[in-house]
């Protein structure tokens, strides 16, 4: 596979810290092995504060690993990942811009003349089935259509690699499944690489070519990584009834719910100290 | 409350003050006029000066005078406020060496610096101009630096992965975003800019409407003097509908663009 594709995102024993205001050392990820195939989707599951969410900064050259390295389709990552498209789990569209401005701007910085970036923005906007809110500002759309633009502004400067901070995390459970089934079907037609951070094992399954779980911060590591051999193309309410879908849940839910645990009694603590 | 009750309501809150007013200004109560005319003058007096000054046309110079200084002082503090701002808020070190003299002439009430101005630029127009400067600089500047530095980490990063270079940051998200809080304060800012004009006419000048309730006061001609407060007040009213006009059109893209305060 390595011989034809390099790979899109190769971490190799990265381990991210952080300098605490008292001037101790916080290490939130130690010593992560991760790789992504061109073409793949992995998510990423683990219980709350494990510093999933900083391993795809690090992916994303938004933040730079104490040691070990990461490489993006075989070269050493310097500087922000120029081939990466990031989807946030907070709100990140300009608010100061309409719906399609939002989406041409990715084109517009790159230098497309304005009325083409416009058309192509406005086609974005019509594929994730907002054609006709372009005029909006984001304050007069709802959070999952806010979801939906900003999916839009990422795809449409088509980046090899996808990385998504639990996208869709502040979202409710229908509208959740409608935009899963969204990025499937996008994703479906030109395959990226996807790193989708999640905390949701149902949704990761659901999703992945691949699901990787960490265990709880501090000093997070990977302790397992699935094949889900789930056919596609898949519906993400329906793929939920099936039986292999049950199996594998079990299987992953296993390790997962110790880290949960561990993870829940030790931010009790931190709260209390 | 309706529309018409509130309105109805507070109109009848002014004709109650002015009859007030006139009743014990000029009727006497036990024997004794209560409101002195020399001290308050009377209601239709003031109105009468209101009317004389509009009729023979003496109040559109003064009017056009102070306007002309606020609208100077205005442009002149917030491109200055602007671009300083700016400076202070993208370099750190030049906002920290500068930070207790900023705070210092800030805090000094700006009044004081109405005889200097006199002094350095006369009494004509561009010593009223550089007083309202100096109030509007500030409310322009403290907004802008608070914009710069306020941009939300995600839409910064937002941008960022989305390619854009310091420039396009600049052009995308600083300066949206520091106009926006800039606007927000508009109110306040252009009110100073009025409040700069008028204080400089009243302390030393030839013309604008400080010059025109000066010089009623100088004579003790207390009609006038209120004449001048009413016609002052409508000014500013007005303005500042003119205000919010401009402000719901630049603000369309955020939710609070409609209510203030």
């Amino acid at each position: 596979m390595a011989m034809t594709e390099p790979t899109a995102v190769a971490l190799d024993s990265a381990t991210v810290a952080f300098r605490l205001a008292d001037g101790r050392v916080y290490t939130a990820v130690e010593q992560a092995n991760l790789s992504v195939a061109h073409g793949e989707f992995v998510a990423i599951v683990g219980p709350t504060g494990c510093g999933k969410s900083t391993l795809l900064s690090v992916t994303a050259g938004l933040l730079k690993p104490a040691a070990g390295s990461a490489r993006i389709f075989d070269k050493p990552l310097s500087g922000l990942n120029r081939d990466a498209g990031y989807l946030f789990q907070a709100d990140a569209l300009f608010p100061w811009k309409t719906a399609i401005d939002n989406v041409a701007i990715g084109l517009e910085i790159r230098g497309t003349p304005r009325t083409d970036a416009l058309a192509r923005a406005q086609q974005w906007l019509t594929s994730v089935g907002l054609g006709a809110f372009a005029g909006r500002y984001p304050h007069m759309l709802s959070g999952g259509q806010r979801k939906r633009v900003a999916l839009a502004q990422v795809l449409i400067r088509d980046p090899k690699i996808l990385l998504m901070d639990e996208p869709f995390g502040p979202l409710d459970a229908q509208t959740r499944q409608i935009m899963g089934n969204l990025l499937l079907e996008l994703w479906t037609a030109d395959r990226k690489a996807v790193l989708f951070v999640t905390h949701d094992l149902e949704e990761a399954i659901a999703l992945a070519d691949r699901v990787v779980i960490m265990s709880a911060g501090p000093s997070a590591r990977i302790i397992g990584d699935w094949r889900i051999t789930l056919p596609r193309p898949r519906d993400i309410a329906e793929i939920r009834m099936e039986k292999d879908f049950h199996a594998l849940h079990r299987e992953i839910w296993g390790v997962l719910k110790d880290e949960v645990m561990k993870g829940y009694v030790q931010s009790t603590q931190a709260g209390a100290a | 409350m309706s529309r018409v009750t509130l309105l109805a309501l507070q109109v009848l809150v002014a004709v109650v003050t002015l009859a007030l007013w006139q009743f014990l200004s000029t009727v006497p109560v036990f024997g004794k006029v209560l409101l002195p005319p020399f001290f308050f003058s009377n209601p239709v007096d003031v109105f009468s000066q209101i009317v004389k000054w509009f009729s023979s046309g003496v109040i559109w110079k003064h009017l056009a005078i102070t306007l002309w200084e606020s609208i100077l002082a205005f442009v002149i503090g917030s491109v200055g406020g602007i671009l300083v701002g700016f400076w202070f808020a993208r370099q750190p070190r030049v906002a920290a060496v500068f930070d207790p003299y900023v705070k210092m002439v800030n805090a000094l009430p700006r009044v004081v610096l109405a005889p200097i101005f006199a002094l350095w630029f006369g009494l004509g127009v561009s010593s009223k101009v550089a007083l309202g400067v100096t109030l509007v600089f500030f409310i322009v500047f403290f907004n802008v630096y608070q914009g710069v530095k306020e941009v939300p980490t995600t839409v910064l990063d937002n941008g960022r992965m989305l390619g854009m270079n310091e420039r396009q940051l600049m052009r995308h998200v600083y300066w949206p975003s520091a106009l926006s809080w800039m606007f927000s304060s508009l109110h306040t800012s252009v009110g100073f800019a009025v409040v700069g004009a008028v204080v400089g006419e009243y302390l030393g000048s030839a013309a604008g409407l400080g010059y025109l309730i000066q010089q009623a006061e100088g004579v003790f001609d207390v009609a006038g003097v209120f004449a001048g407060m009413f016609v002052l007040s409508a000014f500013v009213i007005l303005i500042d509908m003119a205000v919010t006009v401009v402000e719901k059109r630049l603000l369309v893209w955020r939710p609070t663009a409609v209510t203030r305060d």
